[in-house]
C-alpha cells in the first residue's frame, strides 16, 4: 500500500451500552485500543461485534457511554477522525464502475487530486484492467477489493473490518490477508470482527472475545489468543 | 467539502444510475400514462365536466406515481449498505437528502412534462396560454412531494413493513398540497383562467416548512 500520510490514532470505548428496542446489544463495554494495534474481535453471532465496530465508525450512536480518539500528539477532534470501514456488504454501487465508485467517494471525502488517488488504489488492489466495468459484473472477491480501495481513499488512520472474508474463496482470503498485513505494518489501527481462526485472524496483535454484548476475554498472548478465536466455533 | 458541492456530486450519481437503469422514470411514466388514458374514457373530453375533473385526476395520477418513485429512493441504498458509505463520506448528511430530493423532483418533473401534451389532448385542456403558470405549479408541488416523500422514504426504508408504510404515511401528509395544486390547476385551465396566488403561496410555504424540518431533523432519520 502507499506510504501513509496519517498520524496513528487510538480509540477508547467507555462504558458503552447499545440498546435496540428491548434488546441490549452491548452492555458496559470499556476498551482502550492503542494507536497501531490490530485487534481481532471474536464471538458468536449476536455477541455485539458488528454493533461495536459500527459505533467505532460512528454509524451507530451508543445508548450510554462514550467513544473517544487519542493520538500521539493529543486527542484529535472527534469529527476529524473518519475511519475506513469494510464490511460484508461492499458499500459500493453495482450500477457504477469501479472507477466511478471510487471517484464518487473520493470527491465526497474531499480527497486531494481524486483521479490520481483512484488510479493508485485501482493499481494497488489489482483492478486497473477492469476500472470501467460495472461492479455488478464483478466476482465477490473483486467487489471486496473495490470495498477496500473505497475505505482507503482518504488514508484513514483507523480501519474497521466487519467479517470481511465472508463469501470469499481461498484465493480471495489470501489476498485480503496480505492486504490487511500491509495495512497493519503501515501503522494503522485495525479493528476486525471475525468468525474463528483463519489466515486473517493470525494478523491480530490482540484478541477480544465478546459474549452477549460484554467483553468476556482480552489477550495478547499465544495460547489464550487462539482459544479466543476458536471460541466462536465451539 | 461544502454542502452544495457534496449535493452536486451525489445528484450526479443519482442521475447516472437512473440513466443506466431507467427504473424510476419508466415505472412512473407508464403509470401516469395508464391513469390518464383510462380516465379519459370515462369522460366526454369536450365537456365542461372533463375540464372540472381533469386537474384532480392529473394530481391523483402524480400522487400515486410519486409514491412508486419515492419507494426505492432509500431502499436502493440498503442493497449494498451504500447509505453507510455515504454517511461515512459526507461532511453534512443533509447533502444526502438534498441530492435525493433534487433527483426526485427532476424525475417527477420530467415525467410530468412528457405527459402534459398527452393530458392536454385527451382532456381538451388549453395548457398553452397558461403554460408558464402551470409549470410553476408543477415545479412547486413536485418539489413539495419530493421533500416530504424523501423524508418518509428514509423513515420507511428502516421499518419492517416498508412497502406499506410509505404510501400510508405519504397520502395523508400530501393531501393538503394536492388539494391546493388541483384547485390552482383547475382555475388555470378554466375558460377564463385565473392565477390563484393564495394557492401558489400555500404550496411554497409547504415546501419551505418541510425543507426546514428535513434540514433540522434529517440526520436523525438516517441513524440506525
Amino acid at each position: 500500500m502507499t506510504r501513509p500520510s496519517f498520524a496513528p490514532i487510538g480509540l477508547r470505548f467507555e462504558n458503552i451500552d447499545k440498546r435496540y428496542g428491548g434488546l441490549l446489544a452491548l452492555r458496559g463495554v470499556s476498551l482502550s485500543i492503542a494507536p497501531g494495534e490490530c485487534v481481532v474481535f471474536a464471538g458468536r453471532n449476536g455477541s455485539g461485534k458488528t454493533t461495536l465496530l459500527r459505533i467505532a465508525a460512528r454509524l451507530v450512536r451508543p445508548s450510554r457511554g462514550s467513544l473517544s480518539f487519542s493520538g500521539k500528539s493529543g486527542g484529535p477532534e472527534e469529527s476529524a477522525v473518519r475511519p475506513g470501514f469494510v464490511a460484508h456488504a461492499t458499500m459500493v454501487y453495482d450500477e457504477l464502475s469501479a472507477e466511478e465508485n471510487l471517484l464518487l467517494f473520493a470527491k465526497l471525502q474531499d480527497v486531494p487530486h481524486p483521479e490520481n488517488r483512484v488510479e493508485t488504489l485501482l493499481q494497488e488492489v489489482g483492478l486497473s484492467e477492469r476500472r470501467s466495468s460495472l461492479v455488478r459484473t464483478f466476482s465477490r472477491g473483486m467487489r471486496q477489493r473495490v470495498a477496500i480501495a473505497r475505505a482507503l481513499l482518504h488514508e484513514p488512520a483507523i480501519l474497521l473490518f466487519d467479517e470481511p472474508a465472508t463469501g470469499l474463496d481461498p484465493q480471495g482470503v489470501a489476498w485480503l490477508a496480505e492486504a490487511i498485513r500491509r495495512l497493519r505494518d503501515s501503522g494503522r489501527t485495525i479493528l476486525m470482527s471475525l468468525h474463528g481462526e483463519s489466515e486473517i485472524s493470525s494478523l491480530g496483535t490482540r484478541a477480544i472475545r465478546l459474549d452477549a454484548g460484554s467483553v468476556a476475554a482480552d489477550t495478547r498472548t499465544g495460547a489464550t489468543f487462539r482459544s479466543i478465536l476458536t471460541f466462536a466455533d465451539a | 467539502m461544502s454542502l452544495l458541492a457534496n449535493t452536486a456530486v451525489l445528484l450526479g450519481k443519482e442521475v447516472r444510475t437512473e440513466y443506466r437503469s431507467r427504473e424510476l422514470l419508466t415505472t412512473t411514466f407508464v403509470f401516469i400514462l395508464i391513469v390518464i388514458v383510462l380516465f379519459s374514457f370515462a369522460f366526454d373530453p369536450t365537456s365542461d365536466e372533463s375540464r372540472r375533473f381533469a386537474p384532480g385526476l392529473l394530481w391523483l395520477a402524480i400522487l400515486f406515481a410519486s409514491s412508486l418513485m419515492l419507494q426505492p429512493c432509500f431502499l436502493r441504498e440498503q442493497h449494498n449498505d451504500t447509505l453507510s458509505a455515504l454517511r461515512l463520506s459526507v461532511s453534512d448528511p443533509f447533502a444526502i437528502f438534498l441530492a435525493k430530493l433534487a433527483a426526485n423532483t427532476l424525475f417527477l418533473l420530467l415525467t410530468e412534462l412528457l405527459l402534459l401534451p398527452l393530458f392536454a389532448v385527451m382532456y381538451n385542456a388549453q395548457v398553452i396560454p397558461v403554460l408558464h403558470w402551470l409549470l410553476l405549479v408543477l415545479f412547486l408541488a413536485s418539489l413539495g412531494i419530493s421533500i416530504a416523500g424523501t423524508a418518509l422514504s428514509a423513515i420507511s426504508a428502516q421499518a419492517r413493513m416498508r412497502e406499506l408504510l410509505l404510501p400510508v404515511l405519504l397520502l395523508p401528509l400530501l393531501a393538503p398540497i394536492l388539494v391546493v395544486s388541483a384547485e390552482v390547476t383547475r382555475a388555470l385551465l378554466d375558460r377564463a383562467p385565473v392565477v390563484r396566488w393564495k394557492g401558489i403561496g400555500f404550496i411554497g410555504v409547504f415546501d419551505v416548512v418541510f425543507l426546514t424540518a428535513l434540514w433540522l431533523f434529517g440526520e436523525y432519520l438516517l441513524e440506525e
